[in-house]
């Protein structure tokens, strides 16, 4: 089976700054990786690199086996890579159900001029995506919100509206940045099972940052440590909790759990 | 109707096809351009040239008008779109009064003395007539996967090529309907007063066109419509006071910005039940401004 992501030998610096340094990794499809590290260790630069908002320095990035290195933003995103942002980034003034709704524009293939005298292929595409936005708001238990403003939303609300909006684009890879920031413990066990249903129904991949460890040990099979741009281990949560280098690292010497 | 009333509606019926545009523009996309009143001209005169040199029929000319604005936009938005914010309203303001000089110094557009003897076509019948289909074809166009995109680009780029939108793409679709709607209300305004000169088309026209998108409210088309209506008629409401209407105009402006900074009608489209919840406010939930960060 080929893997879903590939990335080899990746390099990216800013100036002076050696921001990630010859990381490799290799994602495996329906398989939930966990990406951990201190901060500022190169994490989300790892993702912004996959997605396409920074150029690598060097190295090679396959998505399925095809090259994406250097491919623009919405090219990784059509090809079926969605993702979160650490800093929640939604469409802030529109609708709940907008926000859904406009990622689904990859399934509508209606033209202009459909769309300026409202043939009936028009409004049959329009009805399909308005439906699929709304059974994605189901899902993740929005459907009561779908005429709020998005903005408007508790924050965990906003999270999960985030996540809808990545699977709107029928993802095979999603990235998750973060997802259980700003979560207490009891949010944060209840987001374990949310991300697991869902990597259950849509068979995903998923790849995620996350500082809680709770939630990186419950959630991933397969976790890979960052160090000052360069990873330092990779493993089971098993195999991670007991490597000496990763408590050095990341937990400063000592194991809280 | 006497020739004031109906001269007052055919102006308000081209600004509010000029607006439309920069509504688009502006409200929806959150790209400010500085740069329409130049696509006006662009298409006024190409229509005016055409019709009072080469005799084209009214109709075939005042389409030629718009396209070319719409393919000059194309080629400036290549150039000028890769920019943020405040540098391509700079490219645009740079576009508008290089083009309002080059007018005026060209042969064929009649240079600073203007182009004179272009026919008399424009008819409340016609402008009304382009009113109608021009707000159709925005709102047709808004709602839609386009004008999604759009709205999506202006929330938050970022997380717009995140699904998949490719934003130069959907921006340079904007920019040129926005000129193309611009080039439309040029063509009906040369064959409106049959004489045309540069500087009806200056800066503050551009800047006219935008400060109505802002009155109206960013992100609503029936805001943008009301507040040309009122724009363009309390000039002539305030003509008895003759000398001070400008001033009365800019106070207008600046009551309405600070006073309701979305807008008359920010984010939301004009409706009954806006209506009725403005006048019984305490019924139901009024929608709290929504702060993410």
């Amino acid at each position: 089976m080929t893997a879903v992501l590939e990335i080899e030998e990746l390099s990216k610096s800013f100036g002076g700054v050696q921001a990630i340094c010859n990381f490799s990794l290799c994602v495996e499809p329906r398989r939930i990786y966990g990406l951990i590290g201190p901060n500022g260790a190169g994490k989300t630069t790892i993702f912004n690199t996959i997605t396409g908002i920074y150029q690598p320095t060097e190295g090679t990035i396959k998505f399925e086996g095809r090259d994406i290195t250097g491919s623009k933003p919405y090219q990784v995103a059509q090809l079926g890579v969605g993702r979160t942002f650490q800093n929640i980034r939604l469409f802030t003034n529109l609708s709940v159900l907008d926000n859904v709704y406009i990622a689904c524009h990859m399934d509508a293939d209606y033209g202009l001029l459909e769309t300026m005298l409202r043939l009936p292929k028009f409004r049959r595409t329009e009805q399909h995506l308005k439906d699929k936005a709304m059974s994605l708001l189901e899902l993740v238990g929005l459907q009561d919100e779908a005429d709020a403003i998005a903005g408007s939303l508790p924050y965990g609300h906003q999270r999960k509206l985030e996540i809808a909006r990545s699977l709107a684009l029928n993802p095979r890879l999603v990235l998750l940045d973060e997802p259980a920031a700003g979560m207490n413990a009891e949010e944060s066990t209840e987001l374990v099972a949310f991300i697991r249903a869902l990597y259950e129904k849509f068979d995903l991949t998923i790849l995620m940052i996350e500082h809680h460890m709770d939630v990186v040990m419950k959630l991933c099979q397969e976790i890979a440590v960052l160090d000052f741009g360069r990873k330092i281990a990779q493993g089971t949560p098993a195999e991670i909790k007991a490597t000496p280098c990763v408590i050095e690292a990341y937990l400063g010497g000592e194991m809280p759990c | 109707m006497s020739g004031y009333v109906s001269g007052l509606l055919i102006l308000v019926g081209i600004n509010i096809i000029a607006v439309l545009g920069v509504s688009i523009l502006t409200g929806f996309t959150r790209l400010f351009s500085f740069g329409n009143a130049g696509f006006m001209a662009i298409g006024a005169y190409t229509a005016g040239i055409l019709s009072s040199r080469f005799g084209v029929p009214f109709i075939p000319a005042l389409i030629a008008g718009a396209l070319m604005a719409g393919l000059i936009s194309l080629a400036l938005g290549k150039l000028t779109l890769g920019l943020k914010g405040d540098y391509f309203l700079i490219a645009t303001l740079g576009f508008g009064e290089s083009l309002r000089v080059l007018i005026e110094n060209i042969e064929i557009t009649g240079g600073a003395r203007g182009l004179a003897n272009i026919p008399p076509r424009t008819t409340l019948l016609v402008v009304w007539v382009s009113v109608v289909i021009a707000i159709i074809g925005a709102w047709n166009f808004l709602h839609s996967k386009y004008g999604r995109n759009l709205m999506a680009i202006r929330e938050q780029e970022m997380a717009a090529d995140a699904v998949g939108i490719d934003t130069a793409k959907f921006k340079t679709l904007a920019f040129m309907i926005s000129a193309i709607y611009a080039g439309w209300a040029g063509g009906l305004f040369s064959h409106y007063y049959t004489f045309i000169s540069p500087i009806s088309f200056a800066l503050s026209k551009s800047a006219e066109l935008t400060i109505t998108v802002v009155v109206g409210g960013l992100g609503s088309l029936t805001g943008s419509i009301i507040a040309t209506i009122l724009l363009t008629l309390l000039p002539e409401l305030l003509r008895a006071a003759s000398v001070y209407r400008m001033l009365f105009y800019g106070i207008a402006v600046v009551l309405i910005v600070t006073l309701r900074p979305n807008g008359l009608l920010g984010y939301r489209e004009f409706s009954w039940e806006w209506i009725k919840r403005l006048i019984a406010p305490k019924s139901g939930s009024s929608i709290e401004k929504g702060d993410a960060s």
